[in-house]
């Protein structure tokens, strides 16, 4: 369970509602495959990943990356029961997917350098410190029921 | 891992454009270590960690400096960084774990400074370079 303070609530939440969902989530989706490119043994079907800007501008990741980005955006409603939220997604990536939760943690990560490269100086160390709980939530949820 | 020559130009490019606010940033990293990861502090027990204390604006300067030493010299860090690790082998001891929460909380401080200049090649240089260094760092532990 995650544990926020109301502060670290209002941080989050305010500070979500100033990005773009959709854009935020396909530019995390590529930032994973460009830095950590053995991430990308997940995606084979998605056509061109051969360089920075073709994975950028892939659509395929685009689109996916939005997928998971407001599915992240529905935790963000329910911080106080993350694991009852994700329990069909964890065993999804567990039984279907057969992603290594260690994934998670590092998707989380890249979306607050994401998002620290969108708010700038708004981000400040507080909101990330908030960030970094709601991330940690959200993975070890999508962990949970892993077998 | 491997630094390309790549790699090795989008350090250099990102170390210039941060030029004299390497010292804050390295601050601002520790700040956002010290927030984020808790467990970093156990380290420092010593200082006054109230964010953006002398005592971390110091240390920010310290590690920003070591990194610059280690841009200076991308071909040979286990040279150049040599002392420092023989220091955190033996004197030190830091878990091998903070590297990594030290690295992305620096990773985080560029993106929200360099704007347009953090692109994803850059990110991915950084990461590697940030990652090469902690290796380094941890090599004589056992």
């Amino acid at each position: 369970m995650v544990h926020l303070t109301d502060a670290e609530k209002g941080l989050v939440n305010g500070l979500w509602g100033k990005i773009n969902v959709d854009e935020v989530g396909g530019e995390t989706l590529g930032r994973l495959l460009v830095v950590y490119p053995w991430t990308q043994r997940f995606f084979d079907s998605f056509g061109n990943l051969s360089s920075a800007a073709a994975i950028m501008d892939n659509p395929k990741v685009k689109a996916h990356g939005k997928k998971v980005l407001n599915s992240f955006s529905d935790g963000l409603k329910h911080l106080d029961d993350l694991k009852g939220t994700f329990a069909q997604l964890s065993e999804l990536h567990c039984d279907k997917l057969h992603v290594d939760p260690e994934n998670f943690r590092l998707l989380g990560n890249v979306l607050v350098v994401v998002l620290g490269h969108h708010l700038g100086a708004e981000f400040t160390p507080q909101a990330q410190a908030a960030f970094q709980k709601v991330v940690a939530g959200v993975a070890n949820a999508l962990a949970h029921k892993y077998h | 891992m491997v630094l390309s020559a790549e790699d090795k130009t989008n350090v250099k490019a990102v170390w210039d454009k941060a030029g004299g606010n390497i010292g804050a940033f390295g601050g601002e990293a520790l700040d956002r270590m010290f927030l984020g990861f808790p467990t970093t502090k156990t380290y420092f027990s010593h200082f006054d960690l109230t964010p953006g204390s002398k005592d971390i604006q110091a240390q920010g300067k310290k590690v920003a400096d070591a990194l610059t030493l280690a841009v200076n010299h991308l071909d040979d860090l286990p040279g150049a960084l040599s002392k420092l690790s023989d220091l955190h082998a033996h004197n030190l001891r830091v878990d091998p774990v903070n590297f990594k929460f030290l690295s992305h909380s620096l990773l985080v401080t560029l993106s929200s400074h360099l704007g347009n200049d953090f692109s994803p090649s850059y990110h991915a240089s950084l990461d590697k370079f940030l990652s090469s260094v902690s290796t380094v760092l941890t090599s004589k532990y056992r």
